[in-house]
């Protein structure tokens, strides 16, 4: 098992936390309160600094009546609950084929390059995690980072470092394309809903020359 | 081309924003009371007549599906579930709907559950699409606000509610009866059918699980007919599709495009053509990694829907189109599919758990040539005992990507163990 029992100090909801737990509960017919499983681990994860140890899950259960070992099977069975610790930062590589097929190998270096860590590690420092995950979804947008609630695309070498070197330095990332295009239209301009297109909107160059 | 009048997504790329205002000027909420006042049986023959086939891969009729539902209730509410945990490597156009017209969807999920009966409706997103989640929320909230859900929706009499439900990392919860287990609080494992969800779904209550984009369309084929939407495409392959255009083209896009569309032209219109040309291409994965790929020379001709890419031997699927041109390295490709199936095997089922691990074991050495000509067949042998002995369909869409590379690509594999004895018999 993955879980660290050594990290076992004690957890509870923060009281923001303990009222917002009333709206998820809401959302679910009466006697079906374990619906709220995923959500709840979600919150207690987001507090306790990334990651879901024992005393999370039992705390759950407790709080859901629900028996301890059907909370581990939950935070076990998902791949976004960390049974471990995590850097501040938690970068996920898509590697998976639409975003191996654009280059996915060259972000994947950049990325252990730039932070000197594989995959599952975290810095020294204890502030970057990289993680590996499978399709994470924006294929047309390949190769994918996906960082805090956003998504970074159309990457490459260059544009991965820079985004490491961004994060480093606290500079202001823009989520989205990193190529200048326009979330999922066509790099250049769309090739319908043409008379939609705001007046101002920049749509990117293919290989530097204007389309 | 299709005409952009045609179009139902009009906000596809987010020129607008994806909010109520906004929203209302494209068309979402106009006259969706009465749409609700023609009545249950008139809204599903309506969904009927317009062929929607189901946006999710599977293709089945959604009319149809809805009309399972029961008539009268035993005592047990309906539930509409819609399957928003988008993540067939290749697919990214439920995103798109959740984070630029999320109005479409919360408005179709209140027609879709009223004719279904449904007291409500749960919206399943991946975990990942935190943006959209939020985006999606927040559109549910103004719907709320403005009394077009909630008690007697639309001013409808008709008391109606919209949930997100967010997922954890876990392709399987694609999978209709893992998403009712994954929103009961468990463990995302899919359950044996009988009982159909229609049945038993979530919270032991008759469910309809639905796509985003199926349910998404509904409120334009209410308020434009079934006839305008059947109209559209070929028989039996009716409408208006997202296609999601990646790997190596010049301008990967999403784009709705009308069912039937060539493949080559829907790369040429809107994809700026093949990364070096069409003669370039070597392969292209038509609908999501789950179906076979399809050389070229299918290509060059084959039509973008259900029939036409099932007669080759594939499939539409999600109508993710993965290209590939002739720089790929075919054996790695489906060897990442290989390892991506392990990694999503929920090891319910033994020949699933065990089987995806093994080729994809078996896969890593024909990428490198260190295998026997005879492990082809043992390999492709393999898949045929995944291939329909799981509870799901997961184990299908493992075993579907290797036999597709070997149905056309079998001699470049061949090549390749020649190749690794050659040079390690002369070293």
């Amino acid at each position: 098992m993955s879980v660290n029992v050594k990290e076992a100090e004690k957890f509870e909801f923060s009281p923001e936390n303990l009222e917002w737990t009333k709206s998820q509960l809401a959302k679910y017919p009466e006697n079906r309160s374990e619906s709220c499983v995923m959500p709840f681990l979600h919150r207690a994860q987001e507090q306790n600094h990334g990651w879901v140890s024992v005393p999370v899950m039992e705390y759950v259960a407790d709080l859901l009546d629900m028996p301890y070992i059907r909370v581990h099977e939950v935070a076990s069975f998902y791949s976004m609950y960390n049974l471990k610790p995590v850097g501040k930062h938690v970068i996920e590589v898509c590697t998976t084929t639409p975003c191996w097929l654009k280059g996915s190998d060259d972000v994947v270096k950049a990325c252990k390059e730039e932070l000197g860590i594989d995959f599952g590690e975290t810095t020294k420092d204890g502030e970057y995690t990289l993680l590996e995950v499978e399709c994470a979804g924006a294929c047309v947008n390949a190769p994918v980072i996906a960082y805090g609630e956003e998504y970074y695309e159309d990457l490459d070498d260059e544009s991965t470092r820079k985004f490491i070197k961004d994060l480093k330095s606290g500079a202001k990332l823009t989520p989205g394309p990193q190529n200048g295009r326009f979330k999922s239209c066509p790099i250049g301009g769309p090739t319908t809903l043409k008379d939609m297109a705001p007046q101002d909107a920049a749509f990117g160059q293919v290989d530097g020359s204007d389309v | 081309m299709l005409a952009d009048k045609d179009r139902i997504f009009t906000n596809l790329y987010g020129f607008e924003s994806p909010f109520l205002d906004a929203a209302k000027k494209r068309g979402d909420w106009d006259g969706t009371k009465d749409i609700l006042a023609r009545g249950v049986d008139s809204i599903v023959s309506e969904m009927k007549e317009s062929g929607l086939r189901g946006r999710g891969g599977a293709g089945f009729p959604t009319g149809l599906k809805w009309s399972f539902m029961p008539k009268e209730s035993d005592g047990r509410p309906s539930y509409l579930v819609v399957n928003a945990d988008e993540g067939e490597p290749g697919t990214c156009k439920d995103r798109e709907i959740m984070r630029h017209d999320p109005h479409k969807l919360i408005e179709g999920c209140l027609i879709a559950g009223f004719g279904m009966r449904a007291i409500a409706a749960y919206i399943y997103i991946r975990g990942e699409f935190v943006h959209e989640a939020n985006v999606l929320e927040q559109a549910i909230e103004e719907a709320n606000a403005a009394g077009l859900l909630g008690k007697n929706a639309c001013g409808s009499g008709y008391d109606f509610n919209v949930y997100v439900h967010r997922g954890a990392g876990a392709y399987i919860c694609g999978e209709e009866t893992a998403l009712i287990e994954s929103l009961e609080g468990k463990k995302g494992q899919p359950r044996l059918k009988p009982p159909f969800p229609a049945n038993v779904g979530v919270f032991g209550c008759p469910t309809t699980v639905n796509n985003v984009e199926s349910i998404a369309v509904v409120p334009t084929i209410l308020r434009r007919g079934g006839a305008w939407f059947a109209g559209l495409g070929r028989e039996n392959n009716t409408g208006t599709k997202l296609f999601c255009i990646s790997g190596h083209v010049n301008r990967p896009c999403n784009v709705e495009e009308e069912m039937g569309i060539p493949l080559k032209e829907l790369i040429e219109t809107h994809a700026g053509g093949v990364r070096g040309g069409w003669d370039n291409l070597l392969a292209i994965i038509p609908g999501g990694s789950s179906v076979h790929m399809i050389p070229k020379s299918v290509c060059d001709t084959v039509l973008m829907d259900f029939d036409s890419l099932r007669a080759e031997g594939t499939g539409l699927g999600t109508a993710a189109v993965i290209v590939m041109d002739k720089s790929t390295d075919l054996v790695r490709a489906i060897t990442r599919l290989s390892a991506f199936y392990k990694h999503e095997s929920c090891g319910q089922c033994t020949p699933c758990r065990e089987g995806t691990g093994w080729m994809w074991r078996v896969m890593e050495r024909l990428t490198k040539g260190e295998a026997e000509i005879e492990e082809i067949d043992m390999l492709l042998d393999v898949t045929k005992q995944i291939e329909g002995h799981t509870i799901c369909a997961l184990g299908d869409a493992a075993a579907w990507p290797v036999q597709g590379l070997f149905r056309h690509f079998r001699p470049e594999v061949e090549r390749r163990i020649l190749e690794y004895k050659k040079q390690h018999n002369a070293a």
